[in-house]
């Protein structure tokens, strides 16, 4: 039976292929890979907890200045349409479609601000050092959430549709889009500065019950 | 070198939240991490039938998302039913082609593909194939990342719904396909998220015979 905890290097089994295997000890900006199947088993990302924390600031700021302002707009024989994305959702909604207006509020506005929310809670409790009831359904829950925000398929969504608008009428990019555009750059730059073992350090290793 | 002992052939559980090992109960039953308590399982549950029902569901509604119009425009000049196909046809035209490739890929391609790559997935898990397993394993995780940018052309009937409403003009309507069409994406999703990848690696290291009861669907 292998040792699983003392002073020998952790041993842990990858989560894509069951190997058993022991974790190195990495430095700043390492990341350590399956020995058998490639899949990334642990990163060391540097200031952890304050990167993550910075980041997750500056994304719900832009996250509310993406929804509270024109994303696009367009303008043809003198009138002008701008549309904010719950006014798009709402139109979707209005037309009859109400299970893909569902769909679109859920991924690019539900979604996005639970993941955030929870997200923020547990960066909060990681800081105060406590482990409130329900932090691990918490990480689990912001786990199970980031495959389906998908705040950066929607810009380019909004790309293609205005290249379909632009030869019938001019196109107008609204602050909302620039904001959606830097929300994806601090979305993406958080979920690399985010080291999950953060949440677990205070346990540290459990012995197998 | 491909063979090697894993957490199930000796009796450990892997929490695929934090990582943690934890025994193996004898009695069976449920069981959750003991630093994280997310619920363990040697195995996803029912893993393989889970995909296979959404694989197939997927591709029933890949027909309707494709053959029915996705975008209905009526302006002064008559009405216009477009499907995915024809809208990839009109930026290319209209001399967007990057676009219109980009579409292309993102629209047709992936949702076919992606349904390919999980029927080989699940036949090859099935058939215990010890073939090319590195390449399998990245098969997965791309499949996995990809997913997602198949929503595009709901995003793009979204944005087109709500700006081109000129009274008397045009307005853009969304069409039957956008459904089926978002129900694909949905459920290829889904389907890769509760393929276990584990199983693929299962016939190199097998689990002993009593751990193997529990695996099974």
């Amino acid at each position: 039976m292998p040792h699983v905890h003392g002073t020998e290097p952790p041993l842990t089994a990858c989560h894509e292929c069951d190997l058993l295997q022991t974790l190195p000890v990495l430095r700043a900006r390492e990341s350590a890979r399956c020995v058998r199947c490639d899949a990334v088993l642990l990163r060391n990302p540097t200031d952890s907890l304050e990167r993550t924390s910075a980041l997750v600031a500056a994304a719900a700021v832009l996250f509310l200045l993406a929804n509270l302002n024109p994303l696009v707009g367009i303008e043809m024989q003198g009138m002008r349409v701008e549309v904010t994305l719950s006014g798009a959702v709402q139109a979707l909604w209005n037309d009859g479609m109400q299970a893909v207006a569902g769909l679109v509020f859920a991924t690019v506005i539900l979604f996005p601000v639970l993941e955030l929310a929870m997200l923020g809670v547990l960066l909060i409790l990681v800081r105060l050092h406590r482990r409130a009831r329900g932090f691990g359904m918490l990480f689990r829950l912001v786990r199970s959430l980031r495959p389906w925000g998908m705040v950066e398929v929607l810009l380019l969504g909004m790309l293609v549709s205005l290249v379909k608008l632009a030869h019938l009428a001019s196109v107008i990019l609204g602050v909302a889009f620039w904001a959606t555009a830097a929300l994806i750059v601090v979305l993406a730059a958080s979920a690399r500065t985010f080291n999950p073992a953060l949440l677990w350090q205070d346990v540290g290793e459990v012995g197998p019950a | 070198m491909r063979a090697g002992v894993t957490a199930l052939s000796v009796g450990l559980l892997c929490c695929r939240v934090c990582g943690q090992l934890s025994r193996q109960p004898d009695g069976g039953g449920h069981v959750r991490c003991p630093r994280c308590n997310a619920p363990l399982h040697a195995r996803r549950p029912a893993s393989m039938s889970t995909t296979w029902a959404l694989t197939l569901a997927a591709m029933l509604l890949y027909l309707p998302a494709n053959l029915l119009p996705i975008m209905v425009t009526s302006s002064f000049l008559g009405s216009q039913q477009d499907t995915i196909l024809s809208g990839v046809v009109f930026l290319w035209r209209s001399g967007s082609w990057p676009l219109a490739l980009v579409v292309f890929f993102a629209s047709v391609m992936v949702p076919l593909l992606k349904i390919l790559a999980l029927l080989h997935l699940l036949l090859s898990v099935q058939r215990r194939s010890t073939h090319r397993l590195v390449q399998r394993a990245r098969l997965y995780r791309l499949i996995e990342f990809v997913g997602r940018w198949s929503m595009l052309d709901i995003y793009v009937i979204v944005i087109l719904v709500a700006l081109v409403r000129f009274q008397g003009l045009a307005t853009v309507e969304a069409g039957p396909a956008a459904l089926s069409f978002a129900g694909v994406v949905i459920l290829t999703m889904l389907a890769a998220l509760s393929f276990d990848p584990r199983l693929m690696w299962d016939p190199v290291s097998p689990p002993p015979a009593s751990a193997r009861e529990n695996t099974r669907d």
